[in-house]
């Protein structure tokens, strides 16, 4: 599995133009607030349009503007996190996880994630980082060829953080799936990324592969 | 805040006249709360049990019940049909030919019933735009009527309702693969619902009171296009404790009609996220 894409988007203000390969393990994206990083992840899950370039995820073309190819964002197969999460606050932590997935693969995740205990609950009794574990469960739980989290670990407090980014650190490394992930914190990027790709006003300004990775490979 | 006695007796008056203005504009609005509650108070004080039951034992009753309780039960039925999926549609599309279309739906709502009625009989009548079968004077003719005035407000509180629906959810749903029908169903539908019931209670209200474009369009025909308001209208010029009973069955119904709106509109206050 792999991920590579060079996007060209304009966003309001912004014009993106960005060339990124996730290898196999994970992109780190940082910068500043604004840079774009949160709208690219938008346009990899395909909920935003981009004016040109490409995407390819596994061998699979996902988006390519010269030959007329966009797969809807419900054909991509890729999880998406968002900042907010987003989880449906009407149903329970194990409807949530669901919701994109056969009951199968839903109870194995919840049990991977060690969420069966909060099978049952609602969002919105949840902590911020049992919250944090239900969304990425929901979005493995469809058995995704990519993944996409925006600040996974930016609302949590220290004791969870540490927690969720190693249980982050595991689960990427078991699945073996391409992943870009933005953060603004310097820790979790080296503990996380296999490269760090900075991004100031829409483009790529600096990339770094991390010779030892976070995941001890 | 101390003030200094000096300057007590200065900051006393332009107090007193802020608060007498206040009073003012309070007394000025409770003038329209009296004029409003007046006639209904008028309707139900000095009806006893006794002049219920006699009002209620007329035979006009209980055919125009449960006429209007089905009648209204229908177009309820279809208007949520319809009305949802084009409450979601108009709520998530930006394109103009959208908004065209939801400024079209509130059509009804300013056209006069009598028009409507009229309007009605031209386009589904015996020589209507449509041909051939002609709706009038059916019983499906009092549901269309009642449709063509209530499912305008269902659509408006649906479609704000939908709007407030975080956007974050329905993209969520998309990259997990749901197709637009299940974002519809298992999204949309339930994080509005408060406002769609809020709306369905304020339509069906509306349908229940539709007398004019029933009256052109379906008749006043007893027992099959006679409805509850139909025959308050009827009964009026020959037994007033008949009239007065349907009225004040009406008015119940209303009230309930209208603590289900507030309790869901509350509720969908409480639950904004």
């Amino acid at each position: 599995m792999s991920l590579v894409a060079r996007i060209a988007a304009h966003a309001g203000e912004l014009l993106l133009d960005v060339e990124i390969d996730a290898g196999d393990g994970t992109l780190v994206l940082m910068g500043a607030n604004g840079a774009g990083k949160s709208t690219l992840l938008s346009i990899l899950a395909g909920l935003r349009p981009a004016d040109r370039g490409f995407i390819e995820v596994g061998g699979r073309v996902l988006f390519d503007s010269e030959r007329g190819i966009d797969v809807p964002p419900e054909a991509r197969r890729i999880g998406w996190v968002p900042q907010d999460l987003a989880l449906f606050p009407h149903l329970s932590v194990a409807a949530n996880v669901a919701f994109g997935a056969g009951r199968e693969s839903a109870l194995s995740v919840l049990r991977d994630l060690g969420l069966e205990p909060l099978a049952d609950r609602r969002p919105g009794s949840l902590s911020g980082g049992e919250k944090q574990r239900v969304a990425l469960a929901r979005a493995l739980a469809s058995r995704p060829r990519a993944l996409l989290l925006d600040e996974p670990l930016s609302a949590l407090d220290v004791q969870a953080r540490s927690e969720v980014r190693a249980l982050l650190a595991e689960t990427l490394r078991r699945l073996a799936i391409p992943a870009v992930m933005v953060t603004h914190d310097p820790e979790d990027a080296r503990f996380l990324g296999d490269r760090i790709a900075v991004m100031e006003a829409g483009r790529i300004v600096r990339t770094d592969v991390q010779t030892i990775g976070a995941t001890g490979t | 805040m101390s003030v200094p006695l000096s300057q007590r007796g200065e900051s006393e008056a332009p107090r007193l006249r802020l608060r007498a203005e206040r009073i003012g504009l309070a007394l000025t609005g409770s003038v329209l709360v009296c004029f409003l509650l007046l006639p209904v108070v008028a309707l139900v004080s000095g009806e006893s049990i006794d002049d219920l039951r006699a009002g209620l034992s007329h035979p006009l009753v209980w055919p125009a019940l449960r006429l209007s309780l089905l009648t209204t039960s229908l177009s309820l039925f279809f208007t949520l049909l319809f009305g949802a999926p084009l409450a979601w549609t108009l709520a998530r599309s930006r394109s103009r030919v959208a908004r065209a279309a939801e400024a079209a739906v509130q059509l009804p709502v300013v056209i006069p019933p009598a028009v409507a009625g009229l309007a009605l009989l031209l386009a589904f009548g015996r020589h209507g735009l449509l041909g051939g079968h002609s709706l009038a004077f059916t019983v499906a003719a009092v549901v269309v009527a009642e449709i063509f005035v209530s499912a305008p407000f269902f659509v408006k509180a649906a479609t704000s309702a939908f709007r407030r629906v975080d956007a974050r959810y329905v993209d969520v749903a998309r990259t997990l693969g749901a197709s637009p029908v299940r974002v519809f169903l298992r999204v949309g539908v339930p994080l509005a619902l408060p406002g769609i019931v809020s709306g369905a209670a304020m339509s069906w209200a509306r349908a229940l009171g539709e007398f004019g474009a029933t009256l052109m369009f379906a008749g006043n025909l007893p027992g099959r296009t006679q409805t509850v308001p139909l025959a308050i209208y009827a009964a009026f010029e020959v037994d007033l404790t008949a009239a007065r009973a349907l009225a004040v069955v009406l008015v119940a119904v209303a009230f309930v009609a209208l603590v289900v709106m507030r309790a869901a509109w509350s509720r969908s206050a409480g639950e904004a996220p």
